[in-house]
């Protein structure tokens, strides 16, 4: 109360310099939201610029307003090129998102579920042989050759299954975070129940889980759509082009055709770009509590 | 624990399963492996010559220099930065969903698309870089063509597409931190200063170290970025411990490549596991 009553009364002192205050207040407003621009919207406005113009113009790398607007010729010379790799591309990414994404949430929440509400050493043994997953780099030949002795090299159940070990880690972290907060007076009522350990987590965990699922979806949607190096290790091949390799279609030593290359940077983020409209708050909070926890 | 046994290890088996054999395995392997002559197929055993190359050979040693220069850098301009726009991003600032979300998009864009872009505006005579500094009378270095200064540009982008995820995990930090406690020091008669040097760092500490980690593990295996945007060139001078690994391997050369790997791995541990130990020690101090 008596906080109050002081600030109405300095409010009435010293109302010029709260004007003051606003002035500052508004230009630290305006300076953040420029500075931001320029560092971080610029780069994108130079890609959209870019794949709006003729081969002429690009080659200036500026980024002046295109002389010629050419945005949908470039978008289908893009996805004509090289006998429609673009689109073989897609398939080929989304295949491999979707399907280690179906894997990784099946297979990851029971696993998340056991390592949390099992009480033993070896549950305790098993879930720092996990979390190591989120700090060994992956080591590459070896992968391979396991692949090969399964016949698996340069298929799709190879890069899928690689995906998935790679994920499972964090996916595990984000389960396990969530399922600690899951009383357990929940599991011991259904046990009383008689209800089986399967049927537990079926019938009553794997379905209050779905607020994670879906962080765990929209994580690793990301990080598998936009994986670059696993698919050029493990699934080569030029009838096996993922998104991030189409980019290259476009560049050579001695002739890039720039309006297409952006057309094409263009193409493959708006994906992600749909997913940040929709879910940047499930994003944001997803990566700071996978990571704080960790 | 009786009711164990209802959590039974059968739930457990598909991931670990996926888990040991497409990345324990592999991990276990490659510590023998290293130590061969390899074709996938066939392998001599050569002892440390493998790891004997990387030492000697100024191709392969200039990989560690750039790795940790990398790792540190980054992770330092990241907490940096990342510190000073979080405390921006928790203030009363009104754009700040705007700014917030400006900054964090990145992390979305594939590295590969970060890398290319970069490279087209750090070009050394057009690249709109070097074009706005001339504007202000800078005569702008050639970012990446300049073997002593590649590996710094690159840096420089890795921090502009990962500042987002950094910044965001230091917000959620200082906004865990209690009220209460900045009032008390302001009864105190402290200012702000104070109250950043005396509460916000402090208390976000879980946080800063977090980013620490996260940065220096990403740091450590980068391969993506320098490969999109020097090739690890000009000559050798950006290439880092996992783009040799990449090169080795696509040179046929597997033992070496492994080998490669086996000291990654080893550097990770070295680097990350006491940082983590001592960061996690002063902590409980507080």
């Amino acid at each position: 109360m008596s906080q109050t009553h002081s600030m109405t009364q300095s409010n009435q002192v010293n109302s010029k310099e709260k004007q003051k205050k606003n002035a500052i207040q508004l230009i630290i407003e305006i300076f953040a939201v420029i500075v931001c621009s320029i560092f971080f919207l610029v780069p994108f406005y130079f890609i959209i610029v870019n794949a709006m113009k003729n081969s002429a113009d690009a080659a200036q790398l500026s980024i002046a307003w295109p002389t010629e607007f050419r945005i949908w010729e470039n978008i289908v010379e893009v996805i004509q090129a090289r006998d429609y790799m673009l689109l073989t591309a897609f398939f080929n990414s989304t295949v491999i998102t979707v399907v280690s994404i179906v894997i990784l949430i099946f297979v990851g929440s029971m696993a998340a579920f056991v390592l949390h509400r099992r009480v033993s050493k070896l549950s305790k043994t098993l879930s720092g042989l996990f979390l190591a997953g989120l700090m060994i780099p992956p080591a590459v030949v070896p992968t391979i050759w396991v692949l090969e002795q399964f016949g698996i090299f340069k298929s799709f159940t190879g890069i899928i299954l690689v995906e998935a070990a790679i994920q499972i880690p964090f996916t595990i972290l984000l389960y396990t975070g969530f399922i600690a907060a899951i009383p357990k007076e929940i599991d011991e009522a259904a046990i009383i129940d008689g209800t089986g350990g399967l049927q537990l987590f079926t019938k009553i965990i794997f379905p209050m889980l779905k607020p994670v699922h879906s962080t765990v979806i929209i994580l690793n949607a990301v990080t598998i759509f936009n994986d670059f190096v696993h698919p050029l290790y493990f699934f080569p091949g030029s009838e096996n082009a993922t998104v991030q390799l189409t980019l290259y279609n476009f560049m050579s030593m001695f002739n890039t055709d720039w309006n297409l290359l952006f057309a094409n940077v263009l193409l493959i983020t708006i994906p992600p770009f749909i997913l940040f409209l929709f879910f940047s708050e499930k994003i944001v909070s997803g990566m700071a509590a996978g990571a704080v926890k960790g | 624990m009786k009711s164990n046994k209802i959590y039974s290890y059968w739930l457990l088996l598909p991931a670990l399963l996926i888990y040991a054999l497409l990345f324990l395995y592999p991990t276990v392997v490659s510590f023998f492996f290293g130590f061969t002559r390899w074709t996938l197929t066939e392998w001599e055993w050569i002892g440390f010559e493998n790891f004997r190359m990387f030492f000697e050979e100024p191709s392969l040693m200039i990989g560690f220099k750039n790795t940790f220069i990398f790792a540190f850098l980054t992770a330092g301009l990241k907490v940096v930065v990342g510190i000073f726009l979080a405390v921006i991003l928790t203030s009363k600032l009104k754009t700040k969903r705007f700014v917030r979300s400006t900054i964090f998009f990145p992390v979305l864009v594939s590295t590969i698309a970060v890398g290319i872009t970069f490279s087209v505006l750090m070009h050394p005579s057009e690249g709109l870089i070097n074009v706005v500094l001339g504007m202000i009378g800078i005569d702008g270095p050639d970012w990446l063509g300049n073997p002593n200064l590649a590996i710094y540009s690159v840096a420089l982008v890795d921090v502009w597409k990962g500042l987002g995820i950094a910044t965001v995990i230091l917000i959620a930090g200082m906004m865990s931190i209690p009220n209460d406690y900045y009032e008390a020091i302001q009864i105190d008669g402290g200012n702000k200063w104070n109250a950043f040097v005396h509460i916000t760092l402090p208390l976000s500490r879980p946080a800063i170290n977090t980013v620490v980690m996260l940065a220096l593990i990403g740091g450590l295996r980068t391969f993506d970025l320098v490969w999109a945007m020097t090739g690890g060139g000009p000559g050798f001078s950006s290439d880092l411990i996992a783009s040799i690994i990449y090169k080795q391997y696509q040179a046929g050369f597997y033992g070496l490549s492994t080998a490669g790997n086996v000291l990654l791995f080893l550097i990770v541990a070295i680097i990350v596991y006491p940082i983590f130990r001592f960061l996690n020690r002063k902590e409980v101090d507080l």
